[in-house]
């Protein structure tokens, strides 16, 4: 029960995130930055809320340390008496809620902006089924499945897994960069989920129902989610792979694509 | 020991009466989640769209563009397109338009299509005045039919929406007993092109 | 019935603790509450197995151990008996030997219906443990059992949602027996306004589960009627939407949420007076506290689904009042600080859990406000950060609060002390290990991992190794907590009545252990 207890707890905690810090070989710890604006809001809005909260931590948590320290019965503290204070009550009941207050402003801006889906340049019908995404770029008559690509034998563990184990699929979807692209988002069987990190978009996909969101994307390049609803027995195996292009390349995209337009058997084949 | 004039038994049951009531509540949930989607326009009602279509006006100075989608449920086999894509409509006019659909199937079935609109604030402002969605759908074995809607958009559509879409999903009912209120037997006498033309 | 307990249908002397029919027929509120702690202690084990299958298999990335079906029935499993196998029975297991004690009652106001709520529950559990054998294998939707992923589940479905609405039953029972203990066996001179805060906590519990758990029946009758018998509350294709049954669940569920933790701040506001040797700061705010925080709970619950497509006055409303829970929980951690506060401290391991209690379950607090504010929970929703949270809350929250009421009132119940020093290394082990378990899960979650799967990517995996190893630190670790009991329970050092120095209360009044019949005679209440 002494302070050899504390020493204890520090050098528990210590070690603790010593090798938390000797595991992180370059493993991301944190929230992605991400790709368009609305993440780049969100990742600043996060990180307001986290050094809050640390700060807060650190005043409360600070207070009762040091009461722990101070105050004990092995160093003579006696007890005081004082039970109530409604001048102290009322102190941190309402400093809570400026803080609160200070802290929804940034929120509901962010959020007005993420709900606004008007003005778009493209759109794309986003389906999920057990356990794979449809895509469909509505007004240029493509369409394609998206399935996993990674070799069973990878998950299995009879070959070594590739860098982008299970966050790889046969056909991305392509989308052009500076455009803002409109996700209609359904479901054909049971609920998923359409998440990509770096677009801050998520989105559950309802069976019967269509959502929307939007990401215009400000950088090209590949980004990877994974579906964020549980939805069966391989809901950890249907990955999303954006891929962000020139409107060149885009436009190449779409042209070299759409004999992929679905006929009828092609449709009911896949969805089997 | 006991102070109060209540028995620890009349307490009880008063508190079972409650629980009981909550479970009751449960159920009351179901219409007022109806409510709910009507206030924050989540979803909306048919019956709520009848009332919104009486107080409409024309407005020949605004287009917007309505969109059509369709996607099928599970392992529906149909094969649904809408014959337009999109739409430009005055609010305030009633237009029509048609979903094709054709069964790919050897057998008759029975569909049933749920509409979806976004953005949610167009729920309350597109008015269907008759829609295949009212009602089962029949389709003989591998026949094509034409699905007739009409609607309307209402001239209070905040202006800052441009485009509003339309999603039909397609379920299979046929084998669904409680859904499908046509019946297995009724299907079978059903004159096909006589059904259909009756759609058109 | 009123008179029930005194008028006594039940022997006036223990019977042979060996004996079954004693544990059987038993209407009395002390064998109830050790039936109750016992059972929740099987089953935090049989829970704890479950999570350890789902850690082993997320040792490293690849499918090795379980099928991806088994997997997620593990993840529902481990769900359902932590919530309603452990947590809620040992809350109600305390409730049965504390509060006649604290309010200066013989027993609970109705002992018989006390007996049959306990006794339902092994049925429960034994039917929800045997789907896991049967065609289909046990429900694997999640805990939250969405439809239309529910209505996959096999054979299991039916005897899923019975056992459901029995673990149901049994706590509306517990807390109706709770609230007329409360409202009527309450020695004279004790008003509302004196009862200790952990009887406060329970009343309010009580009233939050009557409340709730009715709709959740209702809600899981629904899905049996749409699976069996044609409704279609939550088919499109019907006119309904699977979107309400989250509506209803969460209704429900969120409720539930404080259901399992403000039992925690009473135990919590207990201890650390005791140990500090001062009186509770702002009892009567902490009353007001809870009582806010059971109100808010009810307009909150869609913070659960703001993924699932919302009008923007929807995403906002329940924004705000989510980050409003916020002020009655930091008014009870203030409160807890200033009890502290120029006390005079000693640190023995019920003391110590309380601490562990504030710390980690305000760390589950501050992510819970990152968590409330709708544009970044796009983010965070179904990912491990959540995953991360709500252990937070619920093992070092709730678990600890457990933990440290076992090892504050085990004296008092079984006439003997515990093991001081071991109890002290049980504290530590567990603190390091349960952050070492749940810790690593905010960076995993923040860096992009779904909840629920077997399988993850490569970026993953040194947190989850050290996750995995953090859980069976902290499984096994529990083992000294079964050993330090039994110990205790056998023998060991005598207790006093007062058993701590500063300890007050009714119940510490009483000898340890208390008589069979707690207070024949009311106490005289100061």
């Amino acid at each position: 029960m002494s302070g050899n207890n504390w020493l204890k707890w520090l050098s528990a905690v210590s070690v603790m995130f010593a090798a938390m810090g000797a595991a992180n070989a370059g493993q991301p710890i944190n929230m992605p930055v991400g790709v368009t604006d609305i993440s780049a809001d969100v990742f600043d809005l996060h990180m307001i809320a986290f050094w809050l909260c640390v700060w807060i931590a650190v005043a409360v948590f600070g207070v009762m340390f040091y009461s722990i320290f101070a105050h004990r019965k092995s160093k003579g503290h006696t007890p005081a008496t004082f039970h109530e204070s409604t001048t102290v009550e009322a102190i941190w009941t309402t400093m809570p809620f400026l803080i609160l207050i200070a802290l929804a402003i940034p929120a509901t801006t962010t959020l007005v902006a993420m709900e606004d889906t008007s003005d778009y340049d493209l759109t794309v019908k986003i389906t999920g089924y057990q356990w794979l995404w449809h895509y469909e770029y509505i007004d240029e008559g493509v369409d394609f499945y998206s399935v996993l690509k990674t070799p069973r034998d990878q998950i299995n563990g009879l070959a070594p897994k590739g860098d982008n184990y299970l966050l790889e699929v046969d056909k991305e979807l392509v989308l052009p960069v500076d455009k803002k692209v409109r996700f209609l988002i359904t479901a054909n069987d049971v609920n998923h989920a359409w998440w990509v990190p770096d677009l801050a978009v998520k989105k559950d996909a309802i069976p019967g129902f269509i959502n929307e969101a939007w990401a215009k994307v400000h950088t090209t390049g590949t980004y990877r989610g994974q579906c964020a609803e549980l939805c069966g027995r391989d809901h950890g195996f249907m990955p999303i792979v954006v891929r962000v292009v020139e409107q060149a390349e885009f436009d190449q995209f779409l042209a070299d694509n759409t004999t992929l337009l679905n006929d009828g058997a092609e449709y009911a084949a896949v969805a089997e | 020991m006991d102070k109060s004039a209540k028995s620890p038994k009349s307490v009880a049951a008063k508190l079972a009466l409650v629980s009981v009531c909550m479970f009751g509540f449960g159920y009351v949930l179901v219409p007022l989640y109806d409510v709910f989607c009507d206030l924050t326009g989540l979803r909306f009602t048919q019956e709520s769209n009848e009332l919104v279509s009486q107080e409409i006006q024309e407005d020949t100075t605004r287009l917007v563009t309505v969109e059509f989608d369709v996607s099928m449920n599970e392992s529906m086999p149909w094969k649904v397109r809408p014959a337009v894509s999109k739409l430009q409509v005055h609010p305030g006019r009633v237009y029509t338009t048609n979903y094709i659909a054709k069964n790919t199937t050897q057998s008759a079935m029975v569909g049933q299509a749920v509409p979806s609109i976004t953005p949610y604030v167009a729920n309350r402002h597109l008015v269907k005045t008759e829609c295949f969605c009212f009602e089962n759908q029949p389709i003989e074995a591998g026949k094509e039919v034409e699905m007739a809607l009409s609607f309307m958009i209402n001239h209070k559509l905040p202006k800052d929406v441009k485009v509003v879409t339309l999603s039909y999903t397609f379920f299979d009912i046929t084998q669904n007993k409680s859904l499908n209120k046509l019946g297995s037997a009724d299907l079978n006498k059903l004159d096909s092109t006589e059904s259909v033309i009756a759609f058109n | 019935m009123s008179t029930v307990a005194t008028d006594d249908h039940h022997d006036d002397h223990q019977e042979s603790p060996y004996s079954i029919k004693r544990w059987l027929f038993t209407t009395n509120h002390k064998d109830i509450g050790t039936l109750y702690l016992w059972f929740s202690f099987i089953m935090f084990l049989i829970g704890g197995v479950m999570a350890l299958v789902i850690r082993t298999e997320l040792f490293e990335p690849g499918l090795q151990f379980v099928d991806p079906q088994f997997f997620n029935s593990m993840t529902t499993m481990h769900a359902i008996m932590m919530i309603f196998g452990v947590v809620m029975p040992a809350f109600t297991g305390l409730a049965n030997w504390l509060i006649p004690m604290m309010v200066g009652a013989t027993d609970m106001a109705l002992p018989r219906m006390n007996n049959w709520s306990f006794w339902i529950l092994p049925f429960a559990f034994a039917m929800m443990l045997s789907t896991l054998f049967m065609d289909g294998g046990g429900p694997a939707g999640g805990w939250t059992l969405y439809p239309p992923l529910v209505l996959q589940t096999g054979d299991a479905l039916p005897f899923v949602i019975l056992s459901m609405h029995f673990m149901g039953l049994s706590s509306i029972m517990g807390a109706i027996n709770v609230i007329a203990t409360i409202l009527n066996m309450r020695a004279p001179g004790m008003t509302l306004m004196k009862m200790p805060l952990f009887v406060w906590t329970w009343l309010i519990t009580a009233y939050l589960l009557i409340a709730v758990m009715p709709v959740l029946a209702g809600g899981i009758t629904m899905l049996l009627t749409d699976k069996f018998f044609g409704t279609s509350f939550f088919n499109a294709a019907g006119g309904g939407d699977p979107v309400m049954f989250q509506h209803i669940f969460w209704f429900f569920g969120h409720p539930e949420v404080y259901i399992l933790i403000l039992p925690s701040f009473g135990v919590v506001s207990s201890i650390i007076p005791t140990f500090a040797r001062k009186p509770l700061f702002g009892y009567a705010s902490m009353v007001y506290a809870t009582g806010s925080i059971a109100f808010l709970s009810f307009i909150v619950w869609a913070h659960h689904m703001f993924t699932v497509g919302m009008p923007l006055a929807g995403e906002l409303f329940f924004m705000f009042a989510t980050m409003l829970i916020a002020v009655p929980t930091g008014v009870k951690v203030f409160n807890w600080i200033a009890t502290m506060w120029r006390g005079s401290m000693t640190f023995e391991t019920p003391m110590l859990f309380a601490l562990g209690f504030i710390i980690m379950f305000s760390i589950g607090g501050f992510s819970g406000l990152m968590l409330a504010l709708a544009p970044v929970d796009f983010q965070y929703h179904d990912t491990y950060f959540v995953v991360a949270h709500f252990h937070y809350v619920l093992v070092p929250g709730s678990i600890f609060a457990i933990i440290a009421a076992v090892y504050y009132w085990l004296p008092k119940w079984c006439g003997n002390m515990y093991n001081e020093g071991l109890g002290k290394i049980h504290f530590w082990l567990s603190t390091i290990f349960v952050n070492l378990t749940f810790f690593p899960m905010h960076f995993v979650g923040l860096a992009g991992m779904p909840r629920r799967i077997p399988d993850y990517a490569l970026q993953f995996s040194d947190y989850n190794m050290l996750a995995t190893i953090g859980a069976f630190g902290f499984g096994f670790a529990q083992l000294l907590f079964l050993y330090l009991v039994i110990k205790a329970i056998r023998g060991g050092e005598k207790a006093t009545s007062q058993v701590w120095e500063n300890a007050e209360g009714l119940e510490w009044t009483l000898s340890s252990p208390p008589p069979y019949h707690s207070f024949t005679t009311p106490p005289v209440i100061k």
